[in-house]
């Protein structure tokens, strides 16, 4: 009876004490406006749309990434450039939707589509949150820096021919049996 | 005539004196609570509305008076609309009998530093204790919600466990100052405060009044995670204002009746009586703050079994030996 008394009265004041050590401790708190924590770079914030090393569009409108966007907040139209480089005409991400779950990321043959760090997206109207293209676009690779999806993709377009890169192998004639 | 209404001045001016102070203290208080349970988490606490937060309670004030007052479609809508005012009424009206300094002479005439010296004032302060819960579980029952009944109903067990043991707690000081007035308990510790010789009693009497109180480690009425906000769920702006206020005044009056009963009330070397009461008062309010930065909710059993088989055997045993001693 008494070593309980004195147990749970000692249990009792190591608690107190513990919690008064902290009250001499320095906050650890980030005051956020004052101080923005540097993000690591695959967090998953505003999606961008990046270019290829070239400075050119890497989406091929391939609807990958809306389709496999649980919330389905992409939608676009694709095209065809005179080059034989698909693009999108128009391409919209309603980010008022969006849950930051980079599946497009994940999806995206091209790694056109990307998410950011850049998380201080709020508008005072939620109709600001429905970003176009040209909000989406951005003029650098983004976290993939060498990929281009044209060099590999064994499209015919006005640079390359089908099985002129260096790593490939000429076209098969498949209406001919012939090796 | 004249100096029935030089009286009636005087008095007026002494409740509006008191209830401001209590009120600020009421909206400062939370603020100091807010901070030093952040810097008890090691983090900042309100530091945006001025500085240090200053100017937090008046935010906070603003935005519950503009907040939209909603009465719940199927409350009783009386009830629901006067049980905050019980709370926080109840609160204010138990510092009508604490004693904050000895009679002073005001242009030949002596005033004495109370609102009211009523000779069971004691009786009062736990008339009016009991008053609050009953505001409490009346909010919890008009607002015809399961979660604040459930929390009215669990402030009603909890006074059932803790009124007993506030009482018998503090038997043996009236045995002791030989008076239910407390100013006459005051004045019996003019040599020693009672602390001294009643530390079984002065702890029952702080856990039974922080129970009383509703803070942390016994706010079972508004235990946020099993039951919403429990008895004020469905309580917004002002309304809800008014039961918070009565929280932090019901902190405040229990730290005026711990000093009045065990911490010899306004009586100190130097300073002025009322600043060493006040001092007692912020005293006990951030150890109470300590322990809401220290303790978990108790549940619901461990309570009452903590009343009456631990509180309320040990205030009777503590009543036993102080009458034995008494007597011889
Ligand atoms: S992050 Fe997820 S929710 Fe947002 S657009 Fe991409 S797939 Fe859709
Ligand atoms: S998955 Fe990539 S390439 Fe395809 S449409 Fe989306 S962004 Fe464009």
């Amino acid at each position: 009876m008494m070593t309980e008394i004195f147990e749970s009265v000692k249990a009792l004041g190591e608690g107190f004490a513990a919690t008064f050590k902290h009250l001499l401790r320095k906050p650890i708190t980030e005051e956020y406006p004052e101080y923005k924590r540097p993000l690591p770079e695959r967090s998953r914030a505003r999606i961008v749309l990046t270019c290829d090393p070239d400075g050119k569009e890497r989406c091929v409108a391939c609807y990958l990434c809306s389709s496999v966007c649980p919330v389905s907040c992409i939608s676009m139209q694709s095209a065809e450039n005179t080059d034989g480089r698909r693009y999108a005409k128009w391409f919209r991400i309603n980010l008022g939707r969006c849950i930051y779950c980079g599946l497009c990321e994940e999806a995206c043959p091209t790694s056109a589509i990307q998410l950011t760090p850049d998380f201080e997206n709020s508008r005072l109207d939620i109709l600001n949150l429905v970003f176009e293209k040209q909000d989406l676009l951005v003029d650098n690779c983004g976290k993939d820096r060498a990929y281009n999806f044209y060099k590999h993709a064994g499209i015919k377009t006005d640079s390359f021919d089908k099985g002129t890169r260096d790593f490939e192998t000429e076209p098969v004639n498949v209406k001919s049996n012939l090796p | 005539m004249i100096t029935w209404i030089a009286g009636l001045i005087v008095l007026l001016i002494k409740m509006a004196l008191v209830l401001g102070v209590l009120l600020f203290l009421a909206a400062y208080l939370v603020w100091a609570e807010r901070k030093l349970l952040g810097r008890l988490q090691v983090r900042l606490g309100p530091n945006r509305a001025g500085i240090f937060g200053l100017l937090q309670p008046i935010a906070d004030s603003i935005k519950m008076l503009c907040k939209e007052d909603i009465v719940p479609e199927a409350a009783d809508k009386i009830i629901f609309l006067l049980a905050p005012a019980v709370v926080a009424t109840t609160a204010l009206l138990m510092f009508a009998v604490v004693p904050f300094g000895p009679e002073i002479t005001l242009m030949g005439k002596q005033v004495p530093l109370v609102i009211s010296d009523i000779n069971v004032g004691l009786l009062f302060v736990f008339a009016m204790a009991s008053l609050g819960v009953y505001g409490m579980a009346l909010g919890g029952w008009a607002s015809n919600s399961k979660f604040a009944l459930l929390g009215g109903i669990r402030g009603a067990a909890q006074m059932i466990s803790y009124e007993l043991a506030l009482g018998l707690s503090l038997v043996p000081v009236v045995m002791l100052a030989q008076s239910f007035s407390l100013v006459d308990i005051v004045n019996a510790q003019a040599d020693y405060p009672f602390i001294i010789v009643q530390p079984i009693a002065f702890v029952i009497f702080v856990i039974s009044s922080m129970a009383e109180s509703k803070r942390i480690p016994f706010d079972l009425p508004e235990a946020e995670n099993e039951l919403g906000a429990g008895f004020h769920t469905e309580y917004s702006g002002m309304r809800f204002g008014l039961f918070f206020i009565g929280e932090y005044v019901h902190m405040q009056v229990f730290g005026a009746l711990i000093a009045v009963f065990f911490l010899g009330g306004w009586r100190g070397p130097f300073l002025p009586p009322p600043v060493w009461l006040l001092i007692k008062i912020i005293i006990a309010a951030l150890v109470m703050i300590w322990i809401r930065g220290t303790l978990p909710r108790l549940r619901y059993d461990q309570l009452m079994e903590m009343g009456w088989k631990i509180l309320i055997p040990a205030s009777l045993i503590n009543i036993i030996i102080t009458g034995a001693v008494i007597l011889i």
